[in-house]
């Protein structure tokens, strides 16, 4: 297992080597817990994971650099992972299934070059759909993930209409065996949760794990050290919609 | 006008007495357990009775807010613990009213929709083991098999 | 002018108790098939991930903008001191409260969660302009309300100058927040424009005028009162000067689109190739909603006969339904651009749509919903007047001066 980031010493004061510290258990317990989610892959990096009893922080923010360069034309693995892991059954009905996850096959108007990606919530830094949710059931966690808070959503859409990526969907019918780690049911609009419940336990969302090509790399954009991070500064990357001033935690290379 | 609200108010003084009473003396409300014997609840029984909706709301804001995700209070984990079979030895769900949640709500007009959404069995095989650095902790995350975790 | 006298109307007779029958199926069958929807889910009407609003929103913001349009009415005379406007204050007010109630309503029914209605009254987010349209609108009944009684207790009348002053207020800005709502939109080509906002307000003043005319001369013709034709004369020009003003709007909407190329797609859609939302901007907004209307109230011939008036002021709202087609789910028909400058040729949500925008077709359900606000309206506004004065026993042009100041 490459895991580069450990600190190997602890020469430094009081607050910050207790800091320290904590950041090497929680990344053992991140990998163990890691190594549990996706048996045999193993993480490229997680920085900063937290343990299941700690409150998520903004010392960190989430996201997820898709190499559509690597991203296979036809490959659906990464929304097959999604729709196992939350329980998403499509049943021929495309104008109302749940996509949390989509493939998209682009062609360059100019060029003619083709492109084949991955779209989901793009967890924008500043997310439309908080701003005009009516009662804050669409909300921004400190660590940049972007969930609905479905015991007070109300189901009036309005954040649907308000994404630029339409990236949400709603729940147009009563669903039953749900998952029991993704609860989901009629009348709330639900979208990527980037499979928070994994993420804060030093997991790692499914759709990363499962991407058969390395295509998806996730992790914490603010760690400089983070293999996201690096990456980011080292190849070219783009946001979607970046008119838009969204700031998203999903780039893209290669577009 | 008057008359009526004195109904009203004694109808509701009614309801609200036996409501209390049923709370109070469990007979007739039990919990329809399937646990080993040595486990008990998450705090002594009459504590839950009284407070189990406390509970589970907070730790509702704390995952969905924060992301704690400890699961002594958690929803699932209440479900995963109190599990009644039917005849056939399958777990029941909500609508049964054997289902541990709604046998005692059934009594007491309680209204809960958590398991629209929620699923009220025990569907997946959950872990026991703690989390590697958190004791208190156990994984909610349903995994393929225990096999797999040792590896 | 002579003294107003107003009463109660009399409503003793049977076509009175058959139209409040008749409405109060439609209430039924609406709330029926709200039933339906929720117990079902809303995959049994026709709106999906791709038209998230529908049928019931055009019916629940027409509505909406109705009614601080009717309450144009009684701002014109308390306000502007139009003295003619005076004895038409109290309907008015009136008018669009219920309005406001039967557009409301359609909003909240047509909610996934209408049983969290709680939960929409008492957790707010202040930056949603929703949650402060859901303000706007408590606060323009209390406000309206008030006016109301001002206006019609003989102790209080000497301050309902200030109630009629904060009205008209209130409702201007009501009627910015409802455009809002989709000026908040910047992603969608259609709704990313500050246009919008006053495209509403002077939408309002000729929708509520429409509304408030039509039910005028059903009253006033089924009660056997008196509505003189020099009162009527003045709406029917008020009306064309406010039709003349949406229309200026709607060009500077799409003029100022098509000066800004990244718009360009979007107004051929709507404009040249959009299929049945082409056919509705021209004509049912175009043709039938401002041309027919215009000439109606115009043209020697017809201008100031009743019938004319009533047939303009009908297609007005026909006109102002079609509009709102167009804007609302014509915006969310034409698909998002996520790429610019690439074509999606491929995707698993509908990113491309068939024949380049999204079809929609609205269930019976949805339409019933639509037409229960509509029946609320008009039975809480008959009902109201029934038991408390709210109408002049004549608008003959002898008691009400048409030509007042
Ligand atoms: C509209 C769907 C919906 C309804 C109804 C709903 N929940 Fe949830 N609940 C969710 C979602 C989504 C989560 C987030 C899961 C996550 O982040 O892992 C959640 C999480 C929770 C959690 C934390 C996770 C856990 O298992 O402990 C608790 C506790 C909870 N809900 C309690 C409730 C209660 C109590 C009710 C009924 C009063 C309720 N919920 C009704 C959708 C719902
Ligand atoms: C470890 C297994 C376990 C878990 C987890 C658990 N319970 Fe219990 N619960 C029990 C047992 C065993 C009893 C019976 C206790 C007794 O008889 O002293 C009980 C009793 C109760 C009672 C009292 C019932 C009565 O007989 O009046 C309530 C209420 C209750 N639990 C609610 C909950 C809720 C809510 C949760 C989730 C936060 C939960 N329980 C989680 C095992 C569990
Ligand atoms: C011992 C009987 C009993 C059992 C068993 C029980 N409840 Fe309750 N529950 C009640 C009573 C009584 C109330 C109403 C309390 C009140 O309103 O003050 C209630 C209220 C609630 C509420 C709050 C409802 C609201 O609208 O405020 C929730 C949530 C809830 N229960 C969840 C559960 C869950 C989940 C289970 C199953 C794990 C469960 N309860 C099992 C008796 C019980």
């Amino acid at each position: 297992m490459s895991n580069t980031e450990q600190p190997q010493t602890c020469q430094c004061d009081g607050d910050s080597c207790d800091n320290q510290r904590r950041n090497f258990i929680s990344k053992t317990a991140a990998i163990a817990a890691g190594t549990v989610v996706a048996p045999g892959i193993f993480l490229h990096q997680v920085a900063q994971a937290k343990n299941a009893a700690e409150a998520a922080t903004d010392a960190v923010r989430w996201g997820i650099l898709v190499d559509t360069t690597k991203c296979a034309d036809g490959c659906t693995d990464c929304i097959k992972a999604c729709d196992e892991r939350n329980g998403l059954t499509k049943e021929n009905r495309p104008e109302i299934a749940a996509h949390w996850i989509r493939k998209v096959t682009l062609r360059d108007k100019a060029t003619q070059k083709e492109n084949s990606l991955p779209l989901m919530c793009q967890h924008c830094e500043h997310p439309p759909c908080v701003d005009v949710c009516p009662t804050g059931a669409s909300f921004k966690r400190p660590d940049g993930i972007v969930l609905v808070d479905k015991h007070i959503c109300i189901g009036c859409r309005y954040c649907m209409m308000a994404c630029p990526y339409k990236a949400r969907s709603f729940v147009h019918e009563a669903i039953t065996d749900q998952k029991a780690h993704a609860p989901r049911g009629k009348g709330t609009v639900e979208s990527c949760t980037m499979c928070v419940d994994q993420v804060d336990q030093g997991g790692q969302p499914s759709c990363v794990t499962g991407c058969q090509h390395g295509a998806m790399l996730f992790g914490d954009l603010k760690d400089p050290e983070s293999a996201i991070a690096k990456k980011l500064k080292e190849i070219n990357s783009v946001q979607l919609r970046a008119d838009l001033s969204l700031n998203p935690g999903i780039r893209y290379h290669g577009l | 006008m008057q008359k009526m609200l004195l109904g009203l108010a004694a109808g509701l003084l009614l309801i609200a007495g036996w409501a209390g009473a049923q709370a109070a003396d469990a007979s007739g409300i039990k919990a329809i357990k399937q646990v080993s014997e040595t486990e008990k609840c998450v705090a002594p029984k009459e504590e839950m009775r009284r407070t189990h909706m406390q509970k589970i709301l907070h730790q509702r804001d704390e995952t969905m807010y924060k992301g704690v995700r400890t699961t002594r209070h958690s929803l699932q984990s209440c479900v995963n613990c109190h599990v009644a079979k039917d005849d056939k030895g399958q777990a029941v769900d909500i609508n049964n009213p054997k289902h541990f949640c709604s046998s005692c709500h059934k009594y007491t007009a309680v209204s809960i929709d958590c398991f629209q959404c929620h699923n009220s069995k025990p569907t997946d095989p959950v872990v026991t083991q703690p989390i590697v650095g958190n004791p208190d902790f156990i994984h909610p995350v349903p995994l393929k098999s225990s096999a797999e975790v040792s590896q | 002018m002579k003294k107003i006298h107003y009463s109660e109307i009399p409503g003793k007779n049977i076509g009175f108790w058959a139209i409040l029958g008749m409405l109060g199926f439609f209430i039924a069958v609406g709330l029926g098939s709200v039933w339906h929807m929720e117990h079902e889910g809303h995959h049994v009407t026709g709106m999906s991930n791709q038209i998230i609003w529908g049928i019931p929103h055009i019916f629940a913001i027409l509505l909406i903008v109705a009614a601080s349009g009717a309450l144009n009415i009684a701002s014109i005379g308390t306000v502007f001191h139009k003295t003619a406007y005076k004895p038409l204050g109290r309907i008015s007010a009136w008018m669009s409260i219920c309005l406001l109630i039967g557009g409301l309503a359609i909003l909240v029914l047509d909610l996934g969660r209408p049983d969290r209605l709680l939960v929409a009254m008492t957790t707010y987010n202040f930056k949603s302009i929703f949650a402060w349209n859901m303000i706007l609108y408590n606060g323009f009944f209390v406000i309206v309300g008030v006016y109301l009684w001002f206006m019609m207790e003989r102790k209080m009348n000497q301050y309902y100058p200030y109630a009629g002053l904060a009205a008209f207020v209130w409702r201007l800005i009501l009627t910015t927040g409802t455009g809002s709502i989709f000026g908040f939109l910047v992603a969608r080509e259609a709704y990313d424009t500050a246009v919008l906002a006053p495209l509403f307000i002077v939408l309002s003043f000729s929708l509520g005028l429409a509304i408030f005319v039509l039910f005028l001369m059903g009253v006033y013709k089924g009660t056997e009162r008196e509505l003189g034709d020099g009162l009527l004369n003045r709406l029917a020009k008020l009306l064309t000067i406010f039709l003349a003003a949406v229309f200026y709007f709607v060009l500077i909407y799409h003029a100022t689109n098509l000066y800004i190329t990244n718009q360009h797609g979007f107004e051929n859609f709507i404009l040249a190739d959009g299929g049945i939302y082409t056919t509705l901007f021209w004509l049912g907004y175009v043709v039938l909603g401002t041309v027919m209307p215009m000439a109606l109230l115009n043209c020697p011939k017809p201008a100031g006969k009743r019938w004319s008036i009533a047939a303009a002021s009908a297609l007005t709202v026909v006109g102002a339904f079609s509009l709102l087609y167009v804007i609302i789910i014509g915006g969310q028909a034409y698909p998002l651009e996520i790429f610019p400058g690439k074509e999606v040729i491929e995707s698993g949500f509908m990113d491309m749509a068939q024949g380049g925008y999204y079809q929609y077709s609205p269930s019976q359900w949805e339409i019933m919903l639509g037409l229960m606000g509509v029946s609320i309206f008009i039975l809480a506004t008959l009902f109201g007047s029934k038991v408390l004065p709210f109408l002049p026993k004549s608008l003959a042009d002898d008691v009400v001066d048409p030509h007042a100041k």
